[in-house]
């Protein structure tokens, strides 16, 4: 593990619905943060990061988002990337519909 | 209303079938997202937070019954019930799927509407003054000038790729409801010394990172050059216009560093050259366009029952009070349908609400709709009889809120909750100001304000022109909110002052409620109004209630 390397999450838009998604570890796309692969290594985050890339066929716009261990599984960081695990604050739409985590 | 020539539909026509194609190539996997993302925003479609957006223009923001119809049936079919107006006088639609926006383009072509032209370093929608060719100030209807503007730069071939987007706003009365002076181009009615109408032309205002107050180019542009004119500018602005820094590639900085002397110059220079080439407007086809925004017919009625319902219910006279504006006619109103009820999102209608408003508009006035920068929509021309009717179906559908003009009239851009640009959401502060100033029950009290919300400093909440302007950034991971003091995007435009540090997500509606009651201590008289108060007093007191801690300890 890297030092002072802050944990990552790759993650996208999926092509079709245009909802958020998170890669996994075995090379999924899950619409459930907590599946997706945690990377704690720089290097390996460059490797991950291109394969998403790739796909071009199913999301968009992949990148790096800063994540930490959770007790589920990967957890977001900043605002921005919590509020893509659940949707917009003034309607149930999004994820948080089918969630009861929300 | 203007409907689509043969020309106008083929044209729309055959771009969302080209569209459809495209979304084909890309689903099966023939484009990538470098080479589909330009297509897809040259037909207004965006990848927001959640889910894509498409937004659809609404020509200076005249619609009428079988459009806004249309807008609800989508929302419905292809979207979650609902859409949102824009202060751009456009509707977005939150949630579509790639695969149906196609569909949802047809749907649009079947009423002549489309999304063309809403994104990309293109001309956008053309905005007009909300109350056009009804307002009682208005020298003359400006839409006929707003479709010619439409239709000369819809698909222009040499102004596809400009350095970036260019807005146009038109207003047909002295009195700015457009915002004319934070637009690329605002062209303001006017007359001459014999009394005939022309243009006051002007140029680079704009919001965003370096907001400015646009300058006046021409004080009286004759109509019949306008579009001439207007090509002037835009190609001189294609060519002198910065691509080497999306910051610095607004008609606002190249005015800002050429001097507007020398545009004025570079204009009149290219006018003289393009004039010549560009046909004289055929007076007979202008007569057609204008005929399509004839006025209706307007009938002469007693109103007695109007003032007698007004006298006997205080709710119908409150909303009469706040929602009603002049008519040209006798015995006519301008209504404005508040799309602000306490706690719901700025601009976001149903289409159940989208239908009868539709309704409305078919039985009482005339068959149009307008939707205003302030993201409310208007009944245009409604008969003041007609007005109690109009008022209980609006309170029936949860829309027929006394608060236009007021503290809880905000303006709020879509902010984290959707925009993908966003630093800091927008919506919940907009909910949570208004939803405590109705439990304070002073809305009325307070008297026009002008409260404007964005999500970042892109500012399309025109927080800059607020009275009290409020925006939205991320501050070392954590939503931090901005406050400006004193801005006015009317015919006075000024930039708003910043009052100084921001406040978090918990401080700002309480900061916010410090400074409008401690307005209200600071007027001289109940009727002055928020902007006047901080015009003769300046900012000082004002930043005392929202900086109490420091007040005090200079006051020590
Ligand atoms: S101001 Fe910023 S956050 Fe708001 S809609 Fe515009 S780009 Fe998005």
């Amino acid at each position: 593990m890297t030092r002072d390397f802050t944990p990552k999450v790759v993650t996208a838009s999926a092509l079709l619905e245009g909802d958020a998604v998170w890669l996994t570890e075995d090379d999924r796309w899950t619409r459930n943060m907590a599946e997706a692969e945690l990377i704690e290594d720089e290097a390996h985050g460059d490797i991950r990061l291109l394969f998403a890339q790739s796909q071009s066929e199913t999301v968009v716009g992949a990148y790096l988002a800063d994540a930490k261990a959770g007790e589920a599984g990967p957890e977001p960081i900043h605002f921005r990337e919590a509020f893509r695990t659940r949707g917009p604050s003034n309607y149930r739409h999004g994820k948080q519909e089918a969630g009861p985590n929300f | 209303m203007y409907t689509y020539t043969d020309f106008d539909e083929r044209f729309v026509r055959n771009r969302v079938a080209e569209f459809r194609a495209q979304v084909a190539r890309r689903i099966a996997g023939h484009l990538t997202e470098d080479e589909f993302k330009p297509l897809r925003l040259m037909n207004g479609l965006y990848l927001q937070l959640h889910a894509y957006m498409l937004r659809v223009a609404i020509p200076y923001g005249t619609l009428n019954a079988a459009q806004m119809r249309q807008l609800a049936m989508i929302a419905d079919r292809w979207d979650r019930g609902y859409g949102h107006f824009t202060t751009r006088q456009n509707i977005q639609f939150n949630w579509p799927e790639l695969r149906d926006v196609p569909d949802m383009l047809d749907a649009l072509a079947d009423v002549g509407m489309h999304a063309i032209q809403t994104s990309g370093n293109t001309i956008r929608n053309v905005t007009a003054d909300h109350f056009a060719g009804a307002a009682a100030d208005e020298i003359e209807d400006p839409r006929p000038y707003a479709e010619l503007l439409r239709q000369w730069s819809t698909d222009h071939p040499e102004f596809q790729f400009l350095p970036r987007k260019f807005k146009i706003a038109v207003t047909g009365s002295p009195n700015d409801r457009a915002v004319t002076r934070a637009h690329d181009i605002g062209l303001r009615m006017v007359r001459d010394a014999s009394g005939a109408p022309g243009f006051e032309v002007i140029v680079g205002g704009g919001l965003g990172r370096t907001p400015m107050v646009g300058k006046v180019l021409n004080p009286f542009l004759p109509r019949e050059d306008l579009l001439p004119y207007v090509e002037a500018i835009v190609s001189v602005y294609n060519l002198l216009g910065r691509r080497d820094n999306k910051y610095k590639a607004r008609i606002k900085i190249t005015v800002h560093e050429h001097g507007i002397d020398e545009i004025r110059r570079l204009v009149n220079e290219r006018f003289e050259q393009i004039r010549p080439t560009i046909p004289p407007i055929d007076p007979e086809y202008f007569a057609q366009i204008e005929q399509s925004f004839a006025l209706p017919v307007f009938r002469a009625a007693p109103v007695d029952g109007y003032e007698a319902t007004r006298a006997a219910d205080p709710a119908f006279r409150a909303w009469t009070d706040t929602n009603l504006a002049p008519h040209r006619a006798e015995g006519h109103a301008i209504v404005s349908i508040s799309l602000k009820s306490h706690g719901a999102t700025p601009g976001d209608a149903t289409s159940e609400q989208m239908r009868i408003m539709a309704k409305l508009a078919e039985r009482y006035g005339h068959d149009e709709l307008r939707i205003s920068h302030e993201q409310n929509v208007i009944l245009p021309h409604v008969h003041k009889s007609d007005l109690p009717a109009i008022y209980a179906q609006l309170r029936a559908a949860g829309l027929a809120t006394a608060n236009i003009g007021l503290v809880s009239d905000i303006i709020a851009c879509p902010g984290m909750d959707y925009c993908a640009l966003a630093t800091a959401r927008s919506i919940p502060v907009a909910q949570e100001i208004a939803m405590r100033f109705d439990e304070l029950k002073l809305e009325h009290e307070i008297g026009p304000l002008k409260i404007k919300i964005s999500g970042c400093i892109n500012a399309c909440g025109h927080h800059h022109v607020g009275h009290i302007g409020i925006l939205g950034l991320d501050r070392a991971g954590v939503e931090n909110y901005q406050i400006t003091l004193g801005g006015d995007g009317t015919e006075t435009t000024v930039i708003g002052e910043r009052a100084g540090p921001g406040f978090s997500a918990d401080e700002i509606v309480p900061a916010v409620e410090r400074l409008v009651l401690g307005y209200l201590d600071l007027r001289e008289a109940p009727d002055e109004t928020f902007i006047e108060a901080y015009r003769r007093l300046g900012a000082a007191p004002f930043k005392a209630f929202l900086y109490p801690q420091e007040a005090k300890a200079n006051a020590a």
